[in-house]
């Protein structure tokens, strides 16, 4: 079959993006200033990130001026040619840029010269997955360099941390995460964690485990389990919200799993930002597009 | 909470204590990556150059008791002005190792940024009289309106992200996180975290 057009649409999925931060995240920086005392700096700076939640979505312009690395993932439907498709992503990403909707924030990873239309080697980025359902999926997630520079990997064992290859050993190492980033990743942020895989796998799927619903239960109950006790004990910390002290250093912890070698244990981290900006749309026909 | 007017005195940088909210008004440069590279090798590390003298002068007459703001903004063009349209902090503690030489020459009274800066910058706010206000990250669209006007650029070949903006602020709320006495409020929260954090993984096998 022929690919569809569907720059429009993409167009707008990066626009809601950017600028419409998710209601469940907006609804836990809510929650974490109730937590802080009234009038403290932790506070402020909660109050601050929800009068520009609300100012963004009604302006219609970023939520962070750094509009991040474009992460595409993307299910498509048997037939569908991906390089149509991914021409189709360049497009409307340079389209965005025009538009103001996302900055120009591709730069030569040599001489820093900037593209000023968000494409280059490997921008923007696309995750494929061909999938049986009728319909395309596109799923965004918008990730700033400073919480992606928060990003860790540690190598199992850990002679530092005294982290053995154990899930009690995942918990010291995300712990020192969240303790070296301090507030330096605009905290509060969220762990997208992946046990396993190689070091490069590794990275993608604690990307990916930052698709997921803020407040769904791992359907593993250890890993369950590991996640509620991180973000615990993440938030006994006190580095708080932008690190400036408080009781709210995390909103959530996301972990999975892939296969390993016998002989590797990676534990890779993804910090996220409270800016934590993700849409998806299922294309169905011309026309009848769902956004969420 | 205290207004803050740039440019700005010593004594009133000197009167700042970390952990104070501020409202900061005035003209301030933004300056990231590119930016400080710059400034510290074309006019620190040698005597500018004579095609970028008046350049090097323009810049420092702003700078003098001025402010720099680690940001790399989101400008839209209406024919020969710019307007920000989103403009929030970048990560501060990547120009740790420009910081103490540009606060040194330029005599730059105060730094906004995110995340803190270490122990170079404490201690050149200390001896030179300035002070670090921390913006909050990722609050793009409110800063912006806080951006009354675009100036002037310099340097926009190095791309809208590391291009010096000169901006009008007004009534800008940061929080004093490093003062001119000494006092760096992210070194004493990193390291009561630490605390804590041994305490946790006292815990073996935990």
């Amino acid at each position: 079959m022929n690919t569809p057009v569907i720059v429009a649409d993409l167009i707008e999925l990066i626009k809601r993006t950017a600028t419409d931060l998710p209601g469940p995240i907006e609804a836990a920086v809510i929650q974490a200033r109730k937590r802080e005392a009234q009038g403290s700096p932790a506070w402020d700076a909660l109050r601050v990130i929800e009068e520009n939640i609300t100012l963004a979505r009604q302006k219609a312009t970023p939520i962070c001026q750094d509009t991040g690395t474009l992460n595409f993932f993307i299910d498509y439907p048997t037939g569908w040619s991906t390089l149509a498709l991914s021409e189709q992503v360049r497009t409307a990403t340079a389209e965005a840029t025009r538009l103001s909707i996302l900055r120009p924030n591709a730069v030569d990873g040599i001489t820093g010269e900037n593209s000023g239309d968000n494409l280059g080697e490997g921008q923007p980025n696309i995750y494929w997955q061909e999938w049986t359902k009728p319909y395309l999926r596109v799923r965004l997630l918008l990730k700033g360099g400073g919480c992606e520079n928060m990003g860790r990997q540690y190598a199992l064992p850990d002679a530092r941390l005294q982290a053995k290859r154990d899930l009690a050993g995942v918990r010291r190492v995300l712990l020192d995460a969240v303790h070296q980033a301090q507030g330096q990743g605009c905290a509060p942020g969220v762990l997208g964690v992946c046990i396993g895989g190689d070091r490069s796998q590794g990275y993608v799927e604690a990307k990916r485990q930052l698709l997921r619903p803020l407040h769904d239960a791992n359907a593993d109950p250890a890993l369950a389990a590991l996640e509620d006790r991180v973000l615990r004990e993440a938030n006994s910390l006190g580095i708080g919200p932008m690190g400036f002290g408080g009781k709210t250093t995390l909103l959530g912890v996301k972990i999975g799993a892939l296969h390993r070698l016998p002989a590797s244990y990676f534990v890779t981290v993804s910090y996220m930002c409270w800016a934590y900006r993700k849409h998806e749309l299922m294309w169905h026909a011309e026309g009848v597009v769902e956004y969420a | 909470m205290r207004e803050l007017t740039l440019p700005i005195s010593e004594a009133d940088i000197r009167a700042l204590h970390a952990g104070e909210i501020v409202s900061l008004s005035g003209v301030v440069v933004t300056a990231r990556d590119m930016a400080h590279k710059y400034l510290v090798e074309h006019f620190i590390h040698r005597e500018p150059a004579s095609d970028e003298r008046a350049l090097y002068e323009e810049i420092r007459a702003l700078l003098r008791n001025g402010g720099i703001y680690h940001c790399g903004p989101v400008m839209k063009r209406h024919g020969e002005t710019w307007q920000m349209v989103a403009g929030g902090p970048t990560t501060s503690s990547r120009e740790e190792e420009y910081a103490d030489s540009i606060i040194e020459h330029f005599g730059v009274r105060v730094i906004i940024g995110k995340g803190g800066m270490g122990g170079r910058t404490k201690s050149a706010c200390l001896k030179h009289g300035a002070v670090y206000l921390h913006a909050v990250g990722g609050a793009a669209a409110l800063i912006a309106q806080s951006v009354k006007e675009v100036t002037g650029v310099w340097k926009l070949e190095f791309g809208m992200p590391e291009a010096m903006w000169q901006l009008r602020i007004s009534g800008l709320r940061l929080v004093v996180t490093i003062d001119a006495h000494g006092r760096n409020w992210h070194e004493e929260i990193a390291n009561a975290s630490e605390q804590v954090l041994q305490s946790l993984l006292a815990e073996l096998g935990g």
